[in-house]
């Protein structure tokens, strides 16, 4: 068995994969982090205090991963439905009526809820450590936005089961856009666009109407929710992570006392 | 999903699950449960229930060193895993808290209790030890620096394997829920957004939608952002602590776990048809009926004060209105910075204190609304129907 472990590792094939020995030295272990495209998030040495549960609590690690996990099972279900008004409330029946054990469209729904839950718990546990304070307001920043990404990929994802829930909870959602200042038809001052009895801004030209892609959340809506949830939003969030791990390590790593 | 629950709980919880399916209708309780159920059902009354949970937030933060001791959590969970085995065999109840959209308002409610418990314990120890001239717990820690592989890839690693089991878990014996399909003709009652959003949609009974819907997220996220910008105090950096930012700490504490987590609690559980309030053991009627006796403020002075009818110009019927409002945005923060947080103003500056300050009388419009429209049912400072503008 060692015998075959050497061969293994000495092998040209290991070799090209691994330019570093078993992570058991320090010299390995340094050369494990840096030569490793993922781990080199991270850098070589952190404090002990950064790693703590007890303090960190793992939501922003929990966050990243339950992302990967939506990402994953969102591609899956990507392939069992159709978003028009007509198909997507029977594709997503059929996942249930026709797959033993499916748990796709579960691990998507529970980790999509899981995930607006991480992600306050994240902030709750930044802001009363006080690492949003000099030098890393800016990534605070980044977070907040991503934050709100969290919340819209999750409302853009409620609505593609096209079941009652879905459609009632985007209506009441964007009900409020209706009422924006200046921008809705129902909000203040949009009468004040209004020149020689005609209205600028009215129920057919709103920012709700933008959003819903209509009067009503119908077909239009469906389908400019599920390009938003599957392409735009993560693609922008992606992007954000990026450089919100990125100032984490710029930013002196994880917080901790000066 | 009631025999899928019922068979992954224990004895109670099983036998609870299975009957109720829809729940409803009036139980037969024993004297000792009724008066439970109806202390649990007054209790939760909006009115009662801000004022007692803003009364708890204040003694849990006042005596703190009790507060953060391990049996004192403990108790509290023992306690509330009772009530639940207790409130499970209650068809009303049951029938709410068992949807399985809204298991992950339970593990809200959960976490954010215990880490607000773990932030306070570390924040008493820490301060203790500052007193003491002691480093911090993460100060102490902070000192040794280990090496990523394996201390935290590991430790990474772990995590990963035990919160995808926990998640393969639940997915199996939970399934996801699907309603009937669309229809853009039938309305169900209640409307709900989604959960996260539930707390801006109780907002809705005090304001009108473009403050509670536009105004206010768009205030929470500016507001948010403008966090590390404001707050000047240099202490509390990377670790917790109450004593070095007791005003910080205090305002997200309220900001967060009663204007926030709290009133997507109260919006799941508590909140029926029609958007009426329903107390935990209390049956979802339709017909509940509740007065709509709110008055505008123009209505109170131009007719009840001053004896007139209201005038026919709108500026004018709402001229108290307009000023009061006027008043409490941009005379308020010069006064205050001119007396009582001359302080603050030389600590922060000017720009920084103005912003902080829009910003906090914002969100104290939110109590100051409710609290006057419980004691003299008003509805708005200013209404001005015509033009969708309703203060």
């Amino acid at each position: 068995m060692q015998k075959l472990l050497k061969y293994v590792r000495e092998s040209q094939i290991w070799k090209s994969v691994f330019r570093h020995g078993y992570p058991d030295t320090p010299r390995n272990r340094t050369l494990a982090v840096l030569s490793n495209v993922f781990l080199h998030l991270h850098p070589v040495k952190v404090r002990r205090s950064g790693i703590r549960l007890s303090y960190t609590w793992c939501m922003g690690g929990l966050t990243f991963f339950l992302f990967l996990i939506l990402t994953l099972t969102g591609l899956l279900l990507m392939f069992y439905y159709r978003p028009t008004a007509d198909r997507a409330y029977e594709d997503i029946f059929a996942l249930r009526e026709h797959v033993p054990i499916g748990v796709m469209r579960e691990m998507h729904r529970w980790g999509a809820h899981l995930m607006v839950i991480s992600v306050w718990l994240h902030m709750y546990r930044v802001f009363l450590t006080g690492s949003y304070k000099p030098p890393r307001e800016f990534n605070w920043n980044v977070g907040v936005i991503l934050l709100v990404l969290t919340l819209l990929l999750s409302f853009t994802g409620y609505l593609l089961p096209w079941d009652q829930l879905a459609v009632w909870a985007i209506t009441v959602g964007t009900n409020m856009a209706r009422a924006t200042p200046l921008l809705g038809h129902e909000g203040p001052l949009a009468s004040a666009l209004s020149f020689g009895g005609i209205d600028f801004i009215h129920a057919g030209d709103d920012v709700r109407f933008g959003l819903l892609a209509g009067r009503f959340v119908g077909e239009g809506a469906l389908l400019r929710f599920y390009v938003l949830h599957c392409v735009g939003f993560p693609l922008i969030a992606a992007t954000l992570m990026a450089v919100h791990f990125w100032r984490v390590r710029k930013d002196g790593g994880i917080s901790g006392p000066l | 999903m009631h025999s899928l629950l019922a068979s992954m709980l224990p004895g109670p919880f099983a036998a609870a699950c299975l009957p109720a399916g829809g729940g409803g209708g009036p139980v037969d309780d024993g004297p000792v449960a009724a008066a439970i159920k109806h202390a649990a059902n007054w209790l939760t009354e909006p009115t009662r229930y801000s004022v007692a949970s803003i009364l708890a937030l204040i003694a849990v933060l006042y005596f703190r060193r009790f507060f953060s001791k391990v049996w004192v959590v403990t108790v509290f969970f023992a306690l509330s895993t009772a009530f639940f085995v207790f409130a499970f065999q209650d068809p009303n109840f049951n029938a709410i808290i068992t949807k399985p959209d809204n298991v992950p308002i339970i593990i809200l409610f959960a976490t954010v209790v215990f880490f607000s418990w773990l932030s306070l314990r570390r924040a008493v120890i820490n301060d203790e030890r500052t007193k003491r001239g002691e480093p911090t717990l993460e100060g102490e820690l902070a000192k040794q620096k280990v090496f990523t592989w394996p201390d935290l890839v590991y430790s990474e690693l772990i995590c990963l394997v035990l919160f995808t089991a926990a998640m393969l878990v639940w997915s199996i014996l939970i399934t996801a829920p699907i309603e009937e399909p669309a229809a853009t003709a039938r309305t169900p009652n209640p409307s709900k957004a989604p959960w996260y959003f539930l707390g801006l949609q109780e907002l809705l009974v005090y304001f009108d939608p473009w403050i509670a819907g536009v105004l206010l997220p768009s205030f929470i996220i500016v507001g948010l952002c403008a966090i590390p910008y404001i707050d000047t105090n240099p202490k509390g950096n990377g670790y917790y602590t109450f004593d070095e930012r007791p005003f910080a700490i205090s305002f997200f504490w309220v900001g967060f776990l009663l204007f926030w987590v709290s009133f997507v609690i109260l919006g799941t559980f508590l909140r029926g048809p029609n958007w009426s309030f329903f107390g935990p053991f209390e049956y979802w009627d339709l017909h509940k009926l509740e007065p709509m006796v709110n008055v505008d403020l123009s209505t109170w002075v131009w007719v009840d004060i001053l004896g007139k009818p209201r005038p026919d110009n709108p500026f004018v019927r709402e001229a108290p209105g307009i000023v009061l409002v006027i008043g409490y945005f941009l005379v308020l923060p010069p006064l205050l910075g001119k007396t009582v947080m001359r302080k603050m103003v030389a600590d922060m500056g000017m720009i920084r204190f103005n912003v902080f300050m829009h910003l906090f009388l914002w969100f104290v419009l939110i109590p100051i609304k409710m609290g006057l429209r419980w004691t003299v049912n008003l509805k708005y400072f200013i209404g001005m129907p015509e033009y969708f503008f309703n203060v």
